[in-house]
Order: structure tokens, then sequence, then C-alpha cells
């Protein structure tokens, strides 16, 4: 059986095709203003880079902040449900899940099945997180894909209190003016977004193994600040980004 | 619309509540009374905390109007944003209470839900239910120059002991006197145990209509208490609340005995904790029926019967300081999960919602740990939904609604 999940998110839309429990391709492109497009278009790109056609795939499952506006899916479903499902796919041993995507984070507690056990999301703030990440990169006019290398340069981790983005930039801005080294304001602003995800996640009670996974997942330098926070180790995938459509697409093989 | 459209669906109407009707006119008929000039009507008016002892104002014919439920008609009619931006050009903070709020810039205008409140003659503040309506009474009786009357009741962590009982009845002798200046007229210490018999009746009724939702499918949900809950605040101590309530429980048990529950499926059975997000009823109401997800209990409507237990029926004035200490949110953490958790275990409850109000510390702070214990001793799971009783902007659509999904995926 082909399946098809399709995680439409605040910044990038992710599509994945499963066989019969095996990953047969994925697709990331950015989700701009239109998210039923955006959802469309990854799903098409997907299937033509597996030489495949929409009629060929036998279930879709859409997941995201953008799930109920993919009217061809036949259902929708949380992204914490199905990043839980994808998580267990790619690492049957993980206990808990950090998913940190454009507008929200989540702190999941599964059990040996892929069941959610408990979940916490930061509330309505966009501070850690991708979008938060996005606006510090831009303060610091420093491309976003380099976050992660230069900030395990830092010599001193800048402290970053604020928990709101706006004032945390003003933050970064005074600490650019006081002459901060740029990777130890960068450091600061991993272990920042580092402290918030821990407050959540001890508030559910995770438990290792932990797995990584959303956009941020890409960036080693949270990695790092987080495995010094939660003092266990990370295991993050090379699929981590798509994880939530994976997990849709495997949801949808067991509808 | 075509007169196809116009027929109402039978299903629905099946489960509609009959009663809603009775209680808007009678809802209705008290505000009237409240607005009408007191040279007719002869009944002054005093504004009170809805967890103020109310009864003694029956006794001296006072009406008792409660901004906090003016509050909730604000939250429900959408007005909350524009009456708490007031108040924050006025110069209150936006992290004060927004019922505070909006009835402070109420206050001054000429407008909000049925044209504003009566004036009051009075203010009676009891702080068991916040340390916020001290100020908020305060700003008010100088806003008015009226007298200010604070009855002070002590936190509750663990027990209640014969010291805070001595001063809290000592508080409630002055309260009386107060009122006798005020009225100009002697205390009615027989009307005092007649209102207090029907304070007595009308929390029973209270209780037991609530207590209809452990039949399945239960015949009302926590929004449905969340309307007719008005009555057991406002006119607590009163024949109408009483002759009310008995033809709603009637309604309940028919309803039971007709197999008609509120939701059309009810899979799951879900505690509701916190204020009720007002200008989101609806909305959440549809959210959690379309899952077949059904509210059976709260801890915010039972708030106004749950401390009966501690009250003489032959001794009201005695007693009166216990059950008025002793409410949901003058406890410790540790009371109010333990209150939680008998409600899960007695209406059946597969889960909990918290509603974690940004207006209402009191109520939020302990939040955290009451899920964690409900988690270690029945081991059901809860929901966090972060949001406001009555300033919109404190709420996100889309955040709430993937946190009800996955924990409704949860359930399954």
């Amino acid at each position: 059986m082909l399946t098809a999940g399709i995680d439409v998110g605040s910044i990038s839309a992710k599509a994945a095709i499963i066989q019969d429990k095996r990953l047969l391709g994925v697709r990331v492109i950015l989700t701009g203003y239109n998210a039923q497009n955006a959802g469309r278009q990854v799903f098409d790109l997907v299937l033509s880079e597996l030489g495949l056609t929409a009629s060929g795939i036998d279930r879709i499952v859409a997941t995201g902040y953008g799930r109920n506006s993919i009217q061809f899916a036949d259902k929708a479903i949380t992204e914490i449900t199905c990043h839980a499902a994808g998580g267990i796919f790619l690492n049957p041993a993980i206990r808990s899940i950090i998913d940190i995507g454009g507008q929200d984070s989540k702190a999941i507690v599964i059990d040996e099945n892929g069941k959610v056990q408990n979940f916490s999301m930061n509330d309505k703030c966009a501070a850690g997180t991708g979008r938060f990440l996005e606006v510090m990169a831009r303060a610091l006019e420093v491309d976003l894909d380099a976050f992660g290398e230069l900030s395990l340069r830092a010599d001193n981790t800048a402290s970053i209190s604020s928990l709101c983005t706006v004032f945390a930039e003003s933050e970064v801005i005074s600490l650019i003016s006081k002459g901060a080294k740029r990777e130890n304001i960068i450091a600061g602003i991993h272990a920042s977004i580092a402290s918030r995800i821990m407050a959540m996640g001890a508030r559910i009670g995770i438990t290792p193994p932990v797995m990584m996974t959303g956009g941020v997942a890409k960036n080693i330098g949270v990695v790092k600040a987080l495995e010094k926070k939660l003092n266990t180790p990370i295991i993050v995938s090379e699929y981590a980004q798509v994880n939530g459509a994976i997990g849709a697409a495997l949801i949808a093989s067991t509808m | 619309m075509t007169a196809m459209e116009k027929i109402k669906d039978p299903e629905k109407e099946k489960r509609k509540i009959k009663s809603d009707k009775k209680m808007r006119a009678i809802m209705a008929a008290y505000y009237m009374e409240a607005k009408t000039p007191k040279e007719i009507t002869g009944k002054k008016i005093a504004w009170i905390t809805s967890g103020g002892p109310v009864e003694p104002l029956h006794v001296m014919d006072v009406i008792p109007i409660y901004p906090e439920n003016y509050g909730a008609m604000i939250g429900a009619s959408k007005m909350g944003v524009e009456l708490c931006e007031k108040s924050e050009q006025m110069g209150y903070s936006s992290d004060l209470c927004s019922y505070a709020r909006a009835d402070i810039a109420c206050a001054t205008v000429n407008g909000g839900p049925i044209g504003g409140l009566p004036a009051p003659d009075m203010l009676i503040c009891c702080n068991n239910i916040c340390g916020t309506v001290l100020k908020w009474y305060e700003v008010q009786a100088r806003y008015f120059n009226v007298p200010l009357f604070i009855l002070d009741t002590p936190i509750c962590h663990t027990e209640f002991n014969p010291d805070m009982k001595r001063y809290v009845t000592a508080q409630i002798k002055e309260y009386i006197t107060l009122l006798e200046k005020i009225c100009g007229k002697p205390f009615d210490y027989d009307r005092m145990k007649e209102v207090g018999r029907l304070s007595v009746q009308g929390q029973k009724l209270w209780q037991e209509i609530l207590d209809t939702t452990m039949n399945r499918p239960a015949p009302m949900t926590c929004f449905d208490a969340f309307f007719h809950l008005a009555m057991i605040v406002t006119l607590r101590g009163t024949q109408i609340a009483v002759d009310y309530y008995e033809s709603l429980l009637q309604e309940m048990k028919d309803r039971i005995a007709q197999g008609i529950g509120m939701l059309p499926e009810e899979k799951y059975r879900l505690v509701w904790d916190n204020i009720p997000v007002w200008y989101r009823l609806r909305w959440l109401s549809d959210k959690f029926a379309a899952n077949s997800a059904c509210l059976v209990a709260d801890t915010y409507t039972s708030g106004w019967c749950g401390t009966m237990k501690y009250l003489d029926e032959n001794d009201f004035l005695g007693s009166l300081a216990e059950m008025y200490t002793r409410i949901f949110l003058n406890t410790g953490t540790d009371i109010m999960a333990d209150n939680i958790i008998k409600m899960v275990e007695k209406y059946e409850a597969d889960g909990v919602v918290f509603h974690s109000n940004r207006s209402c510390k009191p109520y939020s702070l302990g939040q955290y740990d009451i899920q964690r214990l409900i988690k270690e001793k029945v081991g059901i799971p809860t929901l966090m939904i972060e949001a406001d009783m009555t300033d919109e902007r404190s709420f996100s659509e889309s955040q709430v609604e993937t946190r009800i999904d996955a924990f409704i995926e949860m359930l399954r």
C-alpha cells in the first residue's frame, strides 16, 4: 500500500511517501502565503520525483498547522501524534521527542508503540521556535544555516534572559553594541531556547532516549545546548525535518 | 433564507434544554428591577464579589449585583477587548484581571451589555476568591463614593480552625451592623433563617442538577452549567432560584428517563477546570462535541455548592464563616487536586481539561502541580489550554485547536 503524509508548517511544507513501512521519498518547500497550495505543490513534487501519480496513492494524511486546509487529504491528524509515529519508526528505542518547528515547540512523551502519553506546547509567544531563530539571524546578519557551527566556536555563552522575541532581539542588539562576540551571542540564543524547552519537558517528565525533530533539529548548536541542559544525548535523524510527514504517511497506512 | 432552511432539525431541537427560556426571562427581570429607579423599587443596590455572602443582603431587601457575572456577560458578548483597552488607556496594566479591567472601564462609559450596571449604594468585597478584588473594589468605592465592606477570609491551605471561624464570624457581625446603618432598619434575624433555608435548598438543588451528568449519556454538559449557574450566584437565598432549579432538575430527570444526552454521541467524559473562556463558549463546545467529548463536570460551577456541607441550616449565620472561607479557590493546591480527583472518580471522567487563565492567578497557579498529581494518582491524560476568560487578545485559535485535537488523539 502506498500512502502519503503532508505536513504544512508555518515556514515549510513537507511531504513523505511510504510503501509497506518503507520510506520512498521526501520533499521540503517553503510554505509561503498559501498553505493549501504549498501542500499540493510539495505533494506533486515528491510524486514526480518518484515517478508516481496522485491516483496511485491509497491514502493521504495531512498534519501541521495547515492540516485542515488540505482538502485532498483523507484525514487531518495533529503534528503531535504524527511526530510520535514518525519518531518511533525512525528509532524504536526513543521515549521522548522534542519538536521545534517554525511557530511552536513541543515536548512529547511516548510509549513503546509510539502512542502519545503526554505533551506540552509553548504558549502563544514565539520565543524558542524557528521563527525566533530567524529573527535573531537577521539581527546578527548571519545566515541561519551557519548558526549551529558558529555557536560551537563560542568561548563564553552570552546571557539572553527575555522570554519575548522582540525583547530578546533588543537584548541581542544591545549585546552587539557592547562588542560581544557573534559566536557567544548565538550560543546564548541557543542556551535560552534550551532552557525554555527544558522547562516544558520537565513539566511532563520527558525520559531518555530523547529524539529531536522539526526544522530546528538541523541546528547543531540547539542540539548541543539541549544535550547540556537535559544531560542526555539527543538523537537526531537525517529525516528530522520531515518526521511529521513521515508519521502522517505511516498513520495513513494503518487507517 | 428560504422556507426550507427555516425548518428546525428535530434531532437538535430534542437536545435543547427547554428551561433556557425561563432562565433568560428571570435574569432579565432581575436586571430590570435592579435598573429601575430606587424611588420606585425602594431597594438599595450592593455590588458584591462572586464568593461574597449574599444572604444578608436579601434579608435587608438589597439587590445584589455581581460585577463578575457582568464580566462574563461582557466576555460572552465579545465586548471584552474594547473595555479592556479602555481601562488600559485609563492607566491600568494589561496584566490585571480582565473582569476588573472590563468592570472598571465599563463604569465610566455609557454602555456595555444591558446598557451598564446600576450604580451601587455599597460595595461588598470578600477576598475568598482572590486578592485583586480588594483593589478593584477600592477603585470602585472611590469612583462611586460609596461605603466598602471588606470580608477577609484567611486561606485554608489544608485546614479551617476555630480562630479562623472567630475571626470571620466577628466580621459577619460588622457586616450586619453596616447593613443596618446603610438601610436604616434593624436586621431581621427571623427572615435570615428563612433566607438561609432557601440558600441551602438552592445549593442542594444546584448540586443535584450538576450530578445528573453522572448518568450516561449526560443530559447536559458544563457549557450548559456555565449558563444556568447565573441564578445560584445572583439569586441564592431566594424562592425564585429554588423554584427555577426545581424545574430544571425535573427537566434533567426527564431527559435521563428518555435517554436524551446533550451530545449525539458520548465517547469521552471530561472535567473542566477554571473559569470558562466566555467569548469562545460556542466554539469550544462545538469543538469537543464534534469529537464526541462531553464535559461532564467542572470545578467552576460546583464552586457555588461545594462547601454546602459546612453549613448548618439551623445556625446559618454561625456556620456562614466556614462555608465562605473554605471555598475551592481559598484552599491549597493539594485540596484542589483532591477535589478534582474526586470529581474524576464521581463522574467517571477520562481526562481533565485545564484552562490556564491569564486573568485568574489563584485559579491557575497550581494547575501544573494538579496535572502531575492527577497523572500520579489516577493516571488519566490532562490538557492545558492557555487563554483568558474575557480578553480575547489572549486566545490563539490554531494553538488551542491543535492542543484539543492532539488530546483527543491521545484519548483514542
